[in-house]
């Protein structure tokens, strides 16, 4: 006797975690980037997210061929080096309700690309921005990044004598609403941070460590496996439920810190280190601040902060995405040419 | 008071010239000059005359020289007048030079303490005590500096006869009904005209006679002709960043926009965002044209050369965007301030690898307004990046214009699928050329149903949008791109050519226009030669410019830089008709003049 397959589970809108998938990687056999595309998929399916509202961006690098890799009912653009926020802004004016989601790398962002960056999130452009950060720079075979720490040395033995830049205390400076910190090898926070991420309106800087498993595991890399798992230090133990499955889960009162995003949606922090608030910006950058001087990877959602205005509010546009509007909407009659005209005469 | 060589001068430097002469202004900039310029100007401009004002000012805010050209004349030949007729000195570092320049029997109203009438003798001098004049005027010390440049405005209206009734309105209009600015400007006036009429000697040589040439006509620069095509055919998505001479063209978009371009609740329909760089410019237009709405940014020179990355990426992906180019003077900062055609090659080819770009090049007002609202139904026509290139002399100098006709007529959106076309196409690929026109299909982020979701990218990739090394699929991709270029010959602006039968043919674009159409009058009326006339108005070369050039015994190609780009062109597209182009050449940062063109093709003809 046969029994039929139990069928795939599905989620609210009925499809399962297939549906959310992409083509197959082509990056190497273990690569922390995998696991991030991984987190995207769960996290997408879990939450419903509907993924033909999806945007993916990408600039060059190994990290910016992920965005092939998940969502194959999204649209996606790998566009050029370091230059993905500029192509995201446009398409976010263009469709205000399109979720963004930009996979960058520490070369990519850190580099050519920290200019369009910084802008980025001072103007708050709404986007899930994840840094896939391995210190290295793997598609040209090896070369240091900015975000290679002081004495790091690679495979073949330079050692990096510059000062690396850390994408969260820059993001912290720049009043960014959002910024995280997670570990490749930690799909629990992961998980939380992006299901967070994906219910937030406004720019989500996500800084992954993700082990480049070529050229930069070795002993004596500082964002190698080995040493982001000793060095891995989350601040709170992260909880996300989803505005929909509010009645359904019990947050227990003065357990943790609950902040409310604007859909509803709620976040737990439940406190690790006890100095942390994450929603206290100055004590969070002094927290990383000491932890780099002490070589940790302070992890977990550093900073929330969902009441700044997106670029949807400082350009004043319409709640109609723009892409909506007909051309009665858009084009002016012949009253308003003849009053520019009479202006002119 | 003056000397008077007028009496002993020739027939040629004493006849009187009507409603046909230039006046040059030489100030300081900062200085309120720019004001007194546009009232002189208009003030003709209201009067009938057909007249054009350029104002050659330096890249700087304030304490530099600027000069202001007008030129009034009666047959509307607007272009830059190589000989200076009136010359009006207020600036004392430069006077000199100013009047060292000029051909004898001139006139030059100056600042008398200069006492520049002891600089030659074959002048006519018209010292002005400017600084009495306008302490006399103004009761406002502070105000001085700025309203001392209105006085040559009553001081030179009254020597050369204007209708004082149509300062005062272009001073009204000029500075938008302020009272208490309009009150003290036109006391200036006042000022000057009276104490002309009382002390000056009259003059016969210079005369503005009330004419009937300029009515309905509209005095707009091109900036704001450019911006108003754009705000008319819909734009979405403005992202720029500032440089001279283009910022105009944005800010005057976004002041026109934020007044025509809102919804009942008062919110914009139009997104306007000043960006960290040209780089991101770029990058932003094609992000919005990719999610479907129609975007465009201004630049010059320098940021189309930061923006070409981006550019070769709209071109090789097939996304909408509209570059506007308001060229000066390169390469590298150049001359900032002054005029050029020096983008042509860079425009038509920008990017790495193999490119060719939509260009459009507007030669007159109507046309920047016209070419603007096209460029948008071409952008998206044709899946690619449009440019829009003028320059500095159309984009900021003013020029007088017939008012623009309303552009009639729906969007051309191009090739988009939506949901419901979607569910009847089995195989859809973004990049399949399915009508044979080199056009693909698009779909738009958003759109629902689970169908026509693919993956852009600048790498290569085949029919399907998928990532592809295949030398065949590589092929096919640019080969069809080419194809696909190559039919919006059907649909660019057509060049206007003027057939006279001669085979002696004149290539021109752009701001040569008006200077081409004076030279060919005067070498038809001074050396009875004639010639015929192209105007070309867009790349890809239509067949109207194969049959001009293959017509023609000679093609002089009129252009404003020195490597002669678009000759260049010309003879790449035209190799059978390679020893046919002869190119008349201008690029020292002034607007082109007829006497150039005349005597280049005089040296051909020798």
């Amino acid at each position: 006797m046969t029994t039929a397959a139990p069928s795939a589970p599905v989620n609210k809108l009925g499809l399962t975690k297939q549906d959310y998938v992409g083509s197959k990687s082509t990056l190497c056999a273990g690569c922390g980037h995998d696991s991030i595309t991984a987190q995207l998929i769960n996290a997408a399916f879990e939450t419903s997210l509907e993924a033909h509202m999806v945007g993916k961006y990408s600039g060059i690098g190994c990290s910016s061929k992920t965005p092939a890799y998940f969502f194959n009912q999204a649209w996606g653009f790998n566009s050029v080096h370091g230059r993905m926020p500029a192509v995201a802004t446009g398409a976010s004016l263009a469709n205000r309700k399109l979720v963004n989601i930009g996979i960058s790398g520490d070369g990519d962002s850190m580099s050519i690309g920290i200019g369009q960056l910084v802008h980025m999130i001072r103007r708050n452009v709404p986007i899930i921005y994840i840094i896939e950060d391995n210190g290295v720079y793997g598609l040209t075979k090896g070369q240091f990044s900015a975000t290679a720490d002081l004495g790091s040395v690679l495979k073949h033995g330079s050692v990096n004598e510059l000062p690396p830049i850390d994408p969260c205390t820059l993001a912290l400076e720049l009043g960014c609403g959002f910024v995280a910190r997670s570990f490749s090898g930690d799909p629990k926070q992961m998980n939380a941070i992006l299901k967070a991420a994906m219910a937030f309106n406004g720019t989500c800087i996500i800084d992954i460590i993700s082990p480049c498993v070529t050229f930069n595991n070795h002993d004596n890399s500082t964002k190698s496996y080995k040493n982001a798992k000793d060095h891995d230090f989350p601040l709170h133990e992260l909880g996300f439920v989803q505005y929909s499955e509010l009645e359904n889960v019990e947050i227990p009162a003065g357990e943790a810190k609950v902040v409310t995003f604007p859909d509803g949606s709620k976040v737990t922090f439940r406190a690790l280190r006890e100095d942390h608030d994450p929603t206290d910006r100055f004590g969070t950058m002094k927290l990383l601040h000491e932890g780099l001087e002490k070589g940790e990877f302070l992890t977990g959602l550093l900073y929330v902060n969902t009441q700044k205005p997106t670029i949807h509010d400082t350009t004043h546009i319409v709640d109609t995405p723009l892409v909506h509007l007909r051309q009665e909407d858009l084009k002016p009659g012949p009253d308003v040419l003849r009053a520019c005209m009479e202006e002119l005469t | 008071m003056s000397s008077s060589p007028a009496a002993t001068g020739t027939a040629e430097e004493t006849k009187t010239l009507v409603n046909d002469f230039s006046i040059e202004v030489a100030t300081v900039n900062g200085s309120g000059s720019q004001t007194a310029n546009s009232v002189l100007m208009r003030t003709i401009f209201q009067m009938g005359v057909p007249v054009s004002g350029k104002n050659l000012f330096p890249s700087n805010i304030a304490g530099l020289p600027t000069w202001f050209q007008i030129r009034a004349n009666a047959k509307g030949y607007v272009a830059r007048k190589h000989d200076v007729d009136l010359m009006i000195c207020m600036n004392p570092e430069t006077a000199k030079e100013d009047v060292a320049k000029l051909k004898p029997g001139a006139l030059v109203i100056y600042d008398e303490p200069l006492k520049l009438n002891e600089l030659r003798s074959d002048l006519v001098w018209y010292p002005v005590p400017f600084q009495k004049l306008v302490t006399a005027s103004c009761p406002e010390p502070k105000l001085h500096k700025l309203v001392k440049n209105m006085i040559y405005v009553g001081v030179a209206g009254q020597s050369l006869g204007l209708d004082m009734a149509e300062t005062k309105k272009a001073i009204t209009k000029q500075l938008k009904g302020k009272a208490k600015a309009i009150e003290i400007n036109q006391a200036a006036v006042e000022a000057g005209f009276q104490w002309s009429a009382e002390n000056m000697p009259a003059q016969d040589r210079l005369r503005i006679v009330r004419d009937n040439k300029t009515t309905g006509q509209i005095i707009i620069d091109g900036n704001a002709a450019c911006a108003l095509g754009a705000m008319f055919a819909g734009v979405q998505v403005l992202a720029w960043y500032p440089i001279t001479p283009a910022s105009s063209l944005s800010e005057s978009l976004i002041d026109y926009a934020e007044k025509h371009r809102r919804d009942a609740s008062g919110k914009l329909t139009f997104a306007h965002v000043q960006m960290e760089d040209e780089l991101a410019s770029a990058g932003a237009v094609l992000g919005a044209g990719w999610a479907g709405v129609r975007s465009m940014t201004t630049t010059s020179g320098p940021g189309i050369s930061l923006m070409s990355e981006f550019i070769g990426l709209g071109y090789f992906t097939e996304i909408p965007g509209v570059f506007f180019n308001v060229a000066r003077t390169g390469p590298s900062t150049g001359l900032p301030t002054r005029t050029m055609q020096g983008d042509v090659e860079i425009c038509a080819k920008c990017s790495h690898g193999d490119t060719f770009h939509i260009n459009l090049y507007p030669g007159n007002m109507e046309e920047c307004f016209d070419f603007s609202y096209q460029a948008f139904d071409l952008a998206e026509r044709y899946q690619t990046p449009v440019f829009v290139v003028t320059d500095l002399d159309l984009g900021m100098q003013n020029w007088a214009s017939q008012p623009f006709k309303y552009p009639e007529g729906t969007f051309d959106r191009g090739k988009v699928l939506d949901q419901q076309a979607l569910e009847t196409i089995k195989d859809w690929g973004r990049y399949k050329d399915v009508d044979g026109d080199g056009i693909p299909y698009r779909t738009l982020p958003g759109t629902p149903g689970g169908k026509g979701a693919y993956f852009t990218r600048g790498s290569g990739h085949n029919a399907m949008a998928q990532y592809s090394e295949k030398p065949e699929d590589y092929k096919n991709l640019v080969d069809r791109l080419r194809r696909k270029i190559e039919g919006a010959k059907a649909h660019v602006p057509k060049p206007i050519v003027d057939d006279t039968g001669s085979k002696r043919g004149i290539f021109a674009f752009g701001s040569s226009d008006p200077a081409v159409k004076e030279a060919r009058d005067r070498m038809r009326e001074e050396a009875g030669r004639e010639t015929t006339y192209l105007r070309l108005r867009a790349l890809p070369f239509t067949a109207e410019v194969d049959a001009f050039v293959d017509g023609m015994d000679v093609v002089y190609v009129v252009e404003q830089n020195r490597d002669a780009q678009m000759a260049a062109l010309l003879k790449e597209f035209y190799p059978q008709h390679a020893t046919k182009f002869r190119s008349v050449l201008h690029y020292n940062g002034m607007a082109l003049d007829a006497q150039t063109i005349i005597d280049q093709i005089a040296a051909f003809e020798k």
